[in-house]
């Protein structure tokens, strides 16, 4: 599946996207997010607040508990600011 | 109904003027625009957008359809800029056509402070001290959270 990062998450990360293959274990959002502080420190850092962190699963906003199922793309980031 | 993601600036007067064109008979309309702010004490002097557009435009295509049928609005449009804009631009208009004019109050107001908090776009202001990305505010938060069903 194909993770995309916006705004300064996207900053700290060094990168707007990238594919990954995700292993079982990881069924939620926030199973995601833990996964991906584990994986690198850049991201253990960039997420040290997970409640900052936004998610949608393809085209809608889930929150952290909601599994991530058959969903093409995740995008995480941080609060918007629109308008 | 329509949602329009552009970087070119739009002329804030003449999409008023069309979406009034084709309201006749309507009522009521209430058009709002946003500019980049930039104070003599804080100046910036540019503000770059960064957005999400698929995702931009389901979150502000449910909106539309939550302000038509709980204000019974007519037909709305938001016109939302990204990309980089210089001080005083439109950065976003919202237009809510409605029968009475408290109908078009609300759905504009409706619509604008959902933008501010469920729509995918983030702010980087470039100051004279250098860049920095909008920090979500928590009275936005309240100003959504005013709308919330009980």
């Amino acid at each position: 599946m194909k993770i995309r990062y916006f705004a300064w998450l996207r900053e700290r990360l060094n990168r707007g996207e990238e594919d990954v293959d995700l292993p079982a274990e990881v069924v939620t959002v926030g199973d995601l997010i833990q996964w991906l502080r584990n994986r690198d420190e850049a991201a253990d850092l960039a997420m040290q607040k997970p409640q900052l962190i936004k998610a949608a699963l393809d085209t809608e906003i889930v929150p952290h508990t909601t599994p991530i199922g058959s969903a093409k793309v995740i995008a995480l980031f941080p609060p918007m600011t629109g308008g | 109904m329509s949602v329009r993601l552009q970087e070119a600036p739009f002329d804030p007067g003449a999409e008023t003027n069309a979406f009034l064109a084709a309201s006749a008979g309507a009522g009521a309309a209430v058009t709002f625009t946003g500019l980049v702010r930039s104070r003599p004490d804080d100046p910036v002097s540019t503000l770059t957008l960064e957005v999400y557009p698929e995702l931009a435009e389901a979150q502000i295509g449910k909106a539309i359809a939550e302000a038509v049928t709980r204000f019974g609005l007519i037909k709305a449009t938001v016109i939302h800029r990204y990309g980089a804009l210089a001080a005083g631009e439109p950065i976003v208009q919202v237009m809510a056509l409605a029968p009475h004019r408290q109908a078009a109050f609300d759905g504009a107001s409706f619509l604008m402070d959902y933008l501010k908090t469920d729509a995918p776009f983030w702010k980087k202001e470039s100051t004279p001290t250098g860049n920095r990305w909008v920090e979500a505010k928590a009275e936005d938060d309240q100003a959504r959270d005013r709308w919330s069903k009980t």
